[in-house]
């Protein structure tokens, strides 16, 4: 009996769904982009915040979940794309549309030199010495008096311009960054290269035995969620017009990452999308009852990572084999073996 | 200078204090709790609720040690015991979930008002050394507690049957059970005995200075960086990076008051690009 | 069918033991009497040392698949079952490198168990130990650690005594003369199972020899009535 292997198996991603889904995203998004004709001004409000914590939570989860670097940091580049924006939009007369832009590219520009650091350390050490870091940055910008030191100041730039325009502007650029941070990540963890990220994530010592640079892949991968927070700073206080250091580099903002993290799934795409949307909802119901509600989120973390480890998503990716997203690949036989 | 040097190596004594909790439960189980300055606020906080119940203030001072004991056995044995592993994700979660818990339930109950400890005089009474130069009481008695808290857990590692079985535990928790040690537990005595530190570095610093609910954090972070720049795995080398932390952070507030936190950290990060396995590194 | 089989203290009945999914025995069946040297041979990844976990309770198998004096203790923590008598000289030593000699060796009175063996009688049995008593672990040769992994599990004054892979990496000297020990160690009726990769010796140190292949028994018997021919058979199956 002649067994021919070659042709009988491919290696696929996406399935039967896929075309559907990709439409049905499609269809989504042309609607959001209509919002600003016919919704309130404070529904345009509500979708740049959540789009911020999805955005931070997206690319703290591509840190931790797929890089394996937990850090309780990311907000020092949160609040150096914030700055950075201010600066170019009150000072040098940038648009400050585009500076978001620019203000992501010098937070991921920003980060290389830090990672020199920061990767000295491991684990939990590691996470502790970010935050760190971003005290340093915190401290820095409060006694730069440019901006206005630990009270903070406004941005200036957008003055011109009417508040319904405004708000439009905030959001569409919102919505862009959004499908723009989903579209990197999801390339990225489809291609080549993600693939060695997992496998990396699983077992270094392994990984670099196949030929996989450890550390270059771990810089891309701390560049890239710098470059990302970067940009969900700078288009929050866009969207706030006040920024204080304070604000700017808080650790809260790591801490509703973890938690919109951990509710909706570690080291999916779907997850942190779960995730910061019951954020939304809590803090929609909730956030008024202030100690108390941090508290129940506290408590919900813990709850959720002791007895759910694997989130919303993980759950339903494992009850029902769920996926919108799908990054993972899959053996597939084409025909039987040949006689 | 002198004065300088001096105050500088006397908050290195609470510092010290502060970071050899921190110190222990990661040279035993390789766990990283972030809501260490937190459970320090927490047990200041404590002595102060004590001491509103009625209890005599000096009494309730010391009656949050036990407390505090039986507090860091049940958390490692019902909760954090659970975290440990190869990940190290579920700990800094769950440590982090329970900081925002402490942080919030101490907002609720006592407001966000600074308050201290009634020290009766204590903190302002000083010891003149010569004829410039003073220094306070209640300072000298921290690093004095400080110096025998180090003494004593190098003992208790070096010298007894359970810093035996720390050091076992620590090394090779698989063939500790081996031998007949139940892990769970002598994590469970290892936390305990950390926070029992914990709870010492809290009442001092409420007998110092203020206490606030949303003060944990930055102690948090005042200890890591004496662990790590003492090195690890050593109690005399978390002393000194205490005592390195304390006069860096004095001499920028000497510099200016903004700048004397902002100082111990850039020390931190430039020490750590130098020298990341510290000054007293114990090699394993 | 062999002296002393009235006096099983451990059996084995039907062991299986998994890495996660992956199964490494398929079913055991074992038996060693009061005082039995039995050895364990096979190729690697045969499952050898899995099977010595499986008793230590270093890896979960089935309550019932392992019996120890009439009574169930398969699954159980290593820390109860080392309190029953059993003490595993695990593969690679796994000294622990914080502590010294001495401290390790006192490591294995953890467990608290009456017993002949003591620091000063494990002093005499391996005199070079005393000698570097106070020495890290980790500064000694091989050998020695070897005799301090041994020396460890003694001081639990065990009845089972489970040996895995004691000549890894020494060299015949060495072999020897920790061998040599081993008349001494079960002289007051201690049982021994000897995983071992050298056959011959494994021969010649004990009574009855089980030969393992791909996590199935494929091979016991009398260890001096085994002959070459078998004994390779069931080494590498056919």
């Amino acid at each position: 009996m002649n067994h021919i292997l070659e042709n009988q198996f491919a290696v696929k991603r996406g399935h039967a769904y896929t075309g559907f889904l990709l439409v049905l995203a499609g269809l989504v998004v042309s609607g959001a982009a209509s919002l600003p004709l016919w919704a309130e001004s404070s529904w345009m409000h509500e979708f740049v915040q959540i789009a911020c914590y999805f955005i931070f939570a997206l690319m703290w989860n591509l840190l931790a979940g797929y890089g394996g670097m937990v850090s309780i940091g990311q907000q020092a580049f949160f609040g150096l794309g914030a700055y950075t924006m201010l600066i170019l939009g009150n000072f040098w007369g940038v648009n400050p549309f585009v500076a978001i832009a620019i203000g992501g590219v010098v937070a991921g520009l920003v980060s290389i030199p830090v990672s020199r650091i920061a990767f000295r350390l491991q684990g939990g050490y590691f996470a502790i010495g970010t935050w760190v870091i971003a005290e340093v940055f915190r401290l820095s910008f409060s006694n730069l008096s440019l901006v206005g030191g630990g009270a903070g100041t406004t941005l200036t730039a957008l003055r011109g311009i009417d508040k319904a325009s405004r708000e439009s502007w905030t959001y569409w650029i919102a919505l862009l960054c959004v499908v723009a941070s989903i579209a990197i990540v999801f390339v990225f963890l489809r291609s080549k290269r993600g693939l060695a990220l997992l496998a990396i994530r699983d077992n270094p010592i392994a990984a670099e035995s196949q030929g996989i640079a450890v550390g270059s892949m771990k810089l891309a991968v701390y560049v890239v969620a710098a470059f990302g927070a970067g940009l969900a700073g700078a288009l929050y206080f866009v969207g706030n017009l006040r920024i204080s250091p304070d604000a700017a580099f808080s650790v809260n903002w790591t801490a509703f990452a973890i938690f919109m993290v951990v509710i909706g799934g570690m080291g999916r795409i779907e997850g942190p999308l779960i995730g910061s949307l019951v954020f939304w909802l809590l803090s929609k119901f909730f956030s008024d009852f202030g100690a108390w509600y941090l508290m129940g989120l506290g408590a919900l973390a813990i709850f959720t990572t002791t007895y759910f480890k694997q989130g919303l998503w993980g759950y339903a990716q494992q009850r029902w084999g769920w996926s919108l997203f799908p990054t993972q690949r899959r053996l597939v036989f084409l025909a039987g073996p040949k006689t | 200078m002198i004065e300088l040097l001096l105050q500088g190596v006397l908050l290195g004594g609470l510092y010290t204090l502060f970071a050899l909790g921190l110190s222990l439960m990661f040279g035993v189980m390789r766990l990283t709790n972030t809501a260490h300055g937190d459970f320090i606020i927490l047990a200041a906080f404590g002595a102060l609720w004590l001491a509103a119940l009625g209890l005599n203030p000096w009494l309730a001072n010391v009656a949050v040690l036990p407390l505090a004991w039986g507090l860091g056995y049940c958390v490692q044995r019902y909760v954090l015991n659970q975290t440990l592993g190869k990940d190290p994700v579920p700990s800094l979660v769950v440590t982090f979930g329970l900081s925002i818990v402490i942080q919030n339930a101490l907002l609720e109950t006592f407001s966000a008002d600074p308050r201290s400890i009634e020290s009766h005089g204590l903190n302002t009474l000083s010891w003149a050394l010569t004829d410039s130069l003073s220094v306070g009481v209640l300072p000298i008695l921290i690093l004095v507690i400080a110096l025998l808290a180090t003494l004593g857990l190098q003992w208790i590692f070096e010298k007894t049957r359970l810093g035996r079985a720390f050091r076992a535990v620590s090394d090779d928790p698989e063939i500790a059970e081996l031998m007949g040690l139940r892990s769970k537990n002598i994590y469970a005595l290892a936390t305990a005995m950390a926070f029992v530190l914990i709870a010492v570095a809290g009442v001092l610093q409420g007998l110092r200075t203020t206490v606030a609910p949303a003060d944990g954090p930055m102690l948090l972070l005042f200890a890591f960086e004496a662990v790590i720049m003492g090195g690890m795995g050593s109690f005399w080398g978390t002393l000194a990076g205490g005592m390195l932390l304390g006069v860096t952070q004095q001499l920028g507030f000497r510099f200016d008051p903004g700048w004397g936190v902002w100082a111990g950290h850039c020390v931190f990060l430039f020490l750590l690009l130098l020298r990341p396995q510290g000054l007293f590194p114990k090699t394993r | 069918m062999f002296p002393g089989d009235s006096n099983i203290v451990l059996h084995t009945r039907d062991l299986k033991a998994f890495y996660g999914d992956a199964q490494a025995l398929f079913g055991i069946d074992f038996e060693i009497g009061k005082g039995q040297a039995i050895a364990i041979i096979g190729a690697n990844g045969a499952g050898k040392s899995t099977f010595l976990k499986a008793l230590a309770g270093l890896v979960k198998v089935q309550a019932t698949a392992v019996n120890w004096k009439g009574q169930d203790i398969g699954g159980r923590l290593p820390s109860e079952i080392v309190r029953l008598g059993l003490a595993l000289v695990p593969e690679g030593r796994r000294l622990f490198p914080s502590l010294s000699v001495q401290e390790n060796l006192m490591m294995g009175s953890e467990s608290q168990r009456k017993g002949p063996w003591s620091l000063e009688r494990l002093f005499n049995l391996f005199p070079i130990l005393q000698e570097k008593r106070h020495q890290p672990s980790t500064s000694l040769s091989g050998g020695q650690q070897q005799m301090v992994a041994i020396g460890r599990a003694l001081m639990s004054n065990p009845e089972l005594l489970l040996c895995d892979e004691l000549s890894l990496g020494l060299a015949p000297l060495v072999i020897r003369e920790i061998y040599n020990a081993l008349p001494e160690i079960t002289a007051e009726g201690m049982s021994v199972v000897l995983v071992e990769q050298d056959v011959s010796l494994a021969q010649q140190m004990t009574q009855r020899l089980y030969c393992l292949q791909e996590g199935r028994v494929s091979l016991q018997g009398i260890s001096s009535l085994l002959s070459r021919e078998q004994i390779s058979q069931a080494y590498f199956g056919q």
